[in-house]
């Protein structure tokens, strides 16, 4: 015998044991699902425990490891256990959320609180659309856990359901309040008698100014340049007001189109054509352009409140980022120059096959604490949904200007999801459409048509749920 | 040892081809499988749908602009790669003729050929993200570079014109190295009077390579072919580090889509396998296809 005939052999030895394989070929699709039934941890319900949470039920809890770390899950995760000592809680934290709870929710056996955030989010429209979270309605009506005479509902910030709801039923606890609006340093406008402007004209000015001193008006995360999308959006939404927005989130027909996307792209495309953005700024990702940003290269820079902590390392001494709205178009725009972009970020969820759904929810009531809140806030530097938690907290420079901008702006602040409902549109289709306008290689108009073919694509895709919202 | 043969080939042999058949042959069976269905992965439903995926594939502009990315990748980046190997493995062996001493490499053969590995020797990771600083438009190698000498400089990996040819260069660049000792291994399997031989006859360096060594590294190149050929078609790890196939979708490999599709913006596990699939038979014939095309004769020395 020769190693040929061997070959052969385990190869005839291979064809053989395939059809075995092929029975093992189901196992993705059909396996699990029914072992939910099997051991749901639930307790009784009283005014004590108003979740029914099984007080000796094992709790695990998955925590992105990003810019917030973990330390303040495991705080959480204490105070948790101060109240049920005999819960045994598993703690996990990663940066690659869909790819080790994929198998996880297939098999039926996925973890009881879930910080589903970060560039391996799983999507939400195929969660909800599968009906893989569970319901946090029961929390909502629950009573806060050290806010007496007042259910969660009532602690949280105005619009903190609302994201989080899925035509109608609310799914996902964005934890964090971000503001989203345009950052400059106050120390490097103090130094240079510059003020920010509040108007459109005065903007392209002061970055005409800006650049005379030698210093680029703009940089932006030209690898990621949907971040440039938001105060674009921005624009038009101040200036036709909140229906612009709920056009584009309910994939209108020609939502991003509309005379108010128009006049935004319009104007926004003079920050290019006058050469106001730094250069290089297209082959920057967002590190690379927020670092430049802090050190002087750029004057203003488009980022959400999360800015502050993600660049603590690298940002000067008495720097003090400061966030203002966006520039208001001129007189005839619907919204004032104060309203802002503010929304619940930072989401969790609790699968619906958890084996411990109740002590999820008990968990959020933990996290929505006003102990909690003001934990996170003291330990991550952020806001939360939680009213009133910053109370007594003494805020970083960043978050305080964050404060007092969405104070300022009040019941005029504005926000959309349609990247939440379609996390490939921003992601993918507009992203690529801003990377075009703000590196020049497009004009406006082309810009919201490649954006409207986006909207158009998911619209006709019947593989996709659609979600619709009210004002 | 004759009666002892088969216990010790049912040893050797049984555990691999089960360990091959649970983690290569069923998860390919698998995707087939989950091919024809909707699932959307975070389930257990998926209702069958035929080829219905298959059909929207043929239609997805996005997949058809990845393919031709790949094409691109396949056309260039095997010819590229072999012929800087073949270049460098050649001046290493036989670059230098000075004297009487005959063939030798040229000076300070060891050292390069050593540099020449050093890619190979960094994980695929490094090398994006390593890339990825050398391309920064403002302060990266090149950029520098450029502008040092008056020049201007492109923003390489953010302008859809050059973001292409910036990744195409990293797999080229990272890929050399082995095949530099590859080749360098083959060559020195060459008999020594072939090439003093030629060298008598008065070829030059360019005949010696086209004409001699070529024809008696063709086994070689031919695996070469191959391995970069499925590389070509896979370069996943690097666009996806280095551009995320992006900007504008100038950089996208098939890779990436399918990623992208499961993992990315959506959870179309379905559909993504279905591209998986696609991808699974684009591979097998340029596989297959490369070996057939580059049949010759084999040359035996002895």
């Amino acid at each position: 015998m020769n190693r040929r005939d061997i070959l052969r052999r385990s190869a005839a030895a291979g064809l053989l044991a395939t059809p075995a394989a092929g029975l093992l070929s189901g196992c993705a699709t059909s396996g699990g699902g029914d072992k939910k039934d099997a051991e749901t941890y639930q307790g009784t319900k009283s005014a004590q425990n108003p979740l029914g949470v099984k007080e000796d039920a094992p709790l695990e809890v998955v925590i992105f490891g990003g810019g917030f770390g973990e330390e303040y899950a495991k705080a959480h995760e204490a105070m948790y256990t101060e109240k049920y000592p005999k819960a045994k809680i598993k703690h996990s934290s990663t940066q690659e959320i869909s790819k080790t709870l994929q198998p996880r929710f297939v098999d039926g056996t996925p973890p009881d609180v879930v910080n589903n955030s970060g560039s391996g989010q799983i999507d939400f429209n195929g969660l909800v659309s599968q009906n893989a979270l569970a319901g946090l309605d029961d929390l909502l009506a629950a009573p806060s856990l050290d806010i007496p005479g007042k259910t969660v509902k009532d602690t949280l910030l105005p619009g903190a359901v609302e994201v989080g709801s899925y035509d109608g039923k609310f799914l996902v606890l964005n934890y964090t309040y971000t503001a989203y609006g345009i950052w400059h340093s106050a120390k490097l406008f103090a130094d240079r008698g510059w003020s920010y402007a509040k108007t459109w004209d005065e903007h392209i000015a002061l970055c005409k100014q800006i650049k005379a001193a030698g210093i680029a008006p703009w940089t932006y995360a030209g690898l990621h340049p949907r971040y440039m999308s938001w105060p674009l959006i921005s624009t038009a939404i101040k200036f036709g007001g909140p229906s612009v927005a709920t056009a584009i989130d309910n994939l209108e027909p020609n939502a991003w189109k509309s005379d108010s996307m128009r006049a935004a792209a319009d104007a926004w495309h003079q920050i290019v054509k006058d050469k106001y953005i730094l250069e290089g700024s297209p082959g920057l990702d967002h590190k690379q352009s927020q670092t430049a940003w802090c050190q002087g290269k750029a004057a203003f820079i488009s980022c959400g409140s999360w800015l502050e902590s993600e660049q603590k390392d690298v940002t000067p001494a008495g720097f003090n980022m400061t966030i203002v709205p966006t520039p208001s178009l001129g007189s005839g725009d619907k919204l004032p120059f104060e309203a802002i972009r503010g929304t619940a970020g930072e989401p969790f969820m609790v699968p619906a096959k958890a084996r411990n759904v109740a002590g999820g929810l008990e968990y959020f009531r933990t996290m929505l604490s006003k102990k909690g809140a003001q934990d996170f806030t003291k330990k991550v530097a952020s806001l939360t949904v939680v009213a009133g938690a910053t109370e007594g907290v003494e805020l970083p420079y960043g978050l305080s200007t964050v404060v007092k901008a969405l104070d300022a702006s009040g019941a005029n602040g504005f926000n959309w999801v349609y990247n939440n409902f379609y996390r490939k549109l921003e992601r993918n289709l507009v992203d690529a459409a801003c990377g075009e306008f703000f590196s020049g290689r497009i004009g406006p108009a082309e810009f919201l048509e490649q954006c409207q073919k986006g909207a158009d694509s998911i619209a006709q895709d019947s593989s996709i749920k659609k979600y619709k919202r009210t004002a | 040892m004759k009666h002892g043969k088969w216990p010790l080939i049912v040893t050797f042999l049984v555990p691999p081809v089960l360990l091959y058949v649970f983690f290569v042959v069923s998860p390919y069976l698998q995707a087939f499988q989950i091919s024809t269905t909707d699932w959307l992965g975070y389930s257990a439903d998926a209702n069958p749908v035929g080829l219905a995926n298959f059909k929207t594939l043929w239609h997805d502009d996005y997949v058809w602009n990845a393919l031709k990315n790949n094409a691109i990748l396949l056309g260039l980046v095997p010819v590229l790669t072999i012929v800087l190997g073949l270049f460098f493995a050649t001046m290493l062996a036989m670059g230098g003729r000075k004297g009487s001493a005959g063939v030798t490499g040229v000076r300070g053969g060891a050292l390069y050929r050593t540099v020449y590995f050093f890619p190979q020797v960094l994980s695929v990771v490094i090398i994006a993200l390593l890339w990825k600083e050398v391309y920064h438009p403002n302060k990266g190698l090149l950029t520098t570079a450029l502008h040092g000498l008056g020049l201007p400089a492109p923003t390489w990996l953010g302008d859809p014109a050059t973001a292409f040819w910036c990744v195409l260069a990293v797999m080229v660049w990272s890929n050399v190295g082995f095949y530099v000792v590859l080749f360098g291994a083959a060559m020195s399997a060459v008999p020594k009077e072939i090439y003093e031989a030629v060298l008598l006859d008065g070829a030059s360096r360019f005949t010696t390579l086209r004409r001699v060594t070529l024809p008696l590294l063709w086994d070689t190149v031919q695996v070469a072919w191959v391995y970069l050929a499925i590389f070509a078609l896979d370069g996943f790890i690097l666009v996806q580090l280095m551009t995320n196939g992006g900007p504008n979708f100038s950089t996208d490999v098939i890779g990436v889509r399918m990623y992208d599709t499961a993992f990315g913006s959506e959870t179309k596990f379905g559909y993504a396998s279905a591209i998986g699939v696609v991808m699974f038979f684009l591979t097998l014939s340029v596989a297959v296809l490369s070996l057939r095309v580059g049949r010759r004769e084999r040359i035996e020395y002895s």
